[in-house]
């Protein structure tokens, strides 16, 4: 199966050295860089990768900073019987299908006449800003629960120490919590920050005209293969330099 | 630790806050199967029960449940068997290049849907494989692996070594300690875990719209495809609300597995 993977990712990298032929009916394979070049060259495709690089950063942290109060109150401020209730909550929303989430969300902001439209008079539309609140909601999940299994494995004992020592909440809280929770947090990071960089169907229901890799990949598919590959590489590279980068805070042992 | 009551009330509020953001499109969805009017408009203008007396008469949903309910149990099936062998390999035996196994394992989640999609159509392509339920299924196991592989891990990092050495040592052998001994302290996290894959591969679009084939529809699909057509449309308010009131059920008993175990595990927490 592994194999089977890997495999599949070298013949994505072998795909996006091939060519179109002539006209674009089939592929040569012969390779080459040119669809490489074409990303570095043409200022379009790096700026939609950065701008799903960015868009990716916003939606991790906006993440990171909803999911840390609802995980700390959870795993430390209620008795034990409400916590399974609310870690349920918060499971549920992930298993109701992405899709209807995804639409659920274009009846909401869209003005005119989305739910928040007739009910504030004001509306985030869709566009850029839409498509971050949606993304956020959509990860959102993913971040809670690893921070939220990060906090129960601290033990009460050392917020006790903390405090008995006079530290204020705010310090215990930046101060012991948030370091033991770093790999927790960075975790939850792989999760939200993936799943951003390569999504391209909430990217067509709430993003309005922003393009971003996952859109042209997807656009691509079937006229330009070897594009579309070389396109998907990107993320790939990303994620890997990522995982990479993070292997020494132990978080990947709380995936 | 005590908390003063700002704290407390803060932290609360936000809780609050994160939960209504979480339920309002779920709610949104529900309200609207009731609704007269076959559009996503808001506020909905009447309350029926036409949609789901229609919804429960649609074959096309009920074709694409079964399809989603096979491949979603097939891929299952296969990760639950290779999820547990390569967390057993990993966890018992150090070899070279174990770091960078456990590293390639959690590619398949760590990348995004869509480049797991178009590498596994190029591989299938490749292998001169047709697109269809088998393409289907080995695609979905490639990211439900990864979920049981690292749920039997982290269960493996809390069990005691001690008791697979105490029925060693007693005189059982190797698939007597395993049958025994380990299986038994795994079963809840090969649960919990096959109830993960079973729903990341329920809810799955991304990778089934690169493996699928044209003639296979699972759930997700058939959603995708009805929710652009208008009319269509109040009909799947109703299936995905049916979808979320389900799902409550998977939910609470992978929560009762995950936490009534503490006595098997040695209690180390």
């Amino acid at each position: 199966m592994l194999v089977l993977y890997i495999g599949s990712l070298a013949s994505l990298f072998l795909t996006s050295l091939y060519r179109l032929n002539e006209d674009g009916s089939h592929i040569d394979k012969v390779i080459g860089v040119q669809n490489y070049r074409t990303l570095i060259d043409k200022s379009v495709y790096l700026d939609i990768a950065v701008r799903t690089i960015k868009i990716a950063v916003v939606v991790t942290v906006v993440d990171v900073v909803l999911a840390l109060p609802i995980a700390f109150f959870i795993a430390k401020m209620i008795a034990p019987r409400w916590r399974r209730l609310l870690v349920a909550a918060v499971l549920v929303p992930l298993w109701a299908s992405y899709l209807v989430k995804a639409f659920a969300w274009r009846a909401i902001i869209g003005a005119p006449g989305g739910v928040l439209d007739k009910t504030f008079g004001a509306s985030p539309n869709y566009g850029e800003i839409g498509l971050i609140i949606v993304l956020a909601y959509l990860w959102l999940p993913y971040m809670i629960i690893p921070i939220y299994s990060g906090l129960e494995r601290l033990p009460d004992s050392l917020l006790d120490a903390s405090s008995d020592l006079g530290a204020h909440f705010s310090f215990t809280f930046r101060r012991v919590v948030m370091p033991l929770l770093v790999p927790s947090i960075v975790a939850g990071s792989v999760f939200t920050f993936s799943l951003s960089l390569g999504d391209y169907i909430a990217v067509d229901l709430v993003g309005g005209k922003t393009q971003v890799i996952g859109s042209v990949v997807y656009d691509n598919f079937s006229a330009d293969l070897p594009f579309a590959s070389a396109f998907a590489v990107v993320p790939v590279i990303v994620m890997v330099a990522y995982i990479l980068g993070i292997r020494r805070t132990g978080a990947l042992e709380n995936l | 630790m005590q908390f003063t009551r700002r704290v407390r009330m803060a932290f609360g509020g936000m809780t609050a806050l994160v939960l209504a953001f979480l339920y309002l499109p779920l709610a949104v969805i529900a309200v609207l199967s009731f609704n007269t009017v076959s559009s996503l408009s808001w506020p909905p203008k009447g309350f029926t029960l036409h949609w789901w007396h229609s919804a429960l008469h649609s074959s096309g949903a009920r074709d694409a449940l079964i399809v989603s309910l096979k491949t979603a149990c097939g891929a299952t099936a296969i990760a639950l068997v290779l999820g547990l062998l390569a967390a057993l390999a990993v966890h018992r035996f150090k070899f070279f290049g174990r770091e960078s196994l456990n590293l390639m394992i959690v590619l398949p989640i760590a990348l995004p849907g869509i480049v797991t999609g178009i590498a596994l159509n190029a591989a299938f392509r490749q292998a001169g494989l047709e697109f269809g339920f088998l393409t289907l299924i080995i695609a979905h196991a490639t990211f439900c692996i990864v979920v049981l592989y690292n749920n039997l891990l982290a269960r493996f990092r809390r069990l005691s070594p001690n008791l697979e050495e105490a029925s060693a040592d007693l005189g059982a052998h190797t698939f007597q300690t395993f049958r025994y001994v380990t299986f038994p302290l795994l079963r809840t996290a090969l649960l919990a875990g096959g109830l993960l894959a079973f729903g990341l591969s329920f809810d799955e679009i991304v990778v089934t719209t690169f493996t699928a084939g044209a003639g296979l529809e699972t759930l997700p699909i058939w959603i995708f495809r009805n929710l652009s057509r208008g009319e269509q449309q109040p009909i799947v308010t109703v299936v995905a609300t049916v979808v979320m009131l389900s799902s409550i059920i998977p939910v609470w008993v992978a929560q009762r597995l995950t936490t009534d175990d503490g006595p098997l595990t040695g209690g180390t927490r």
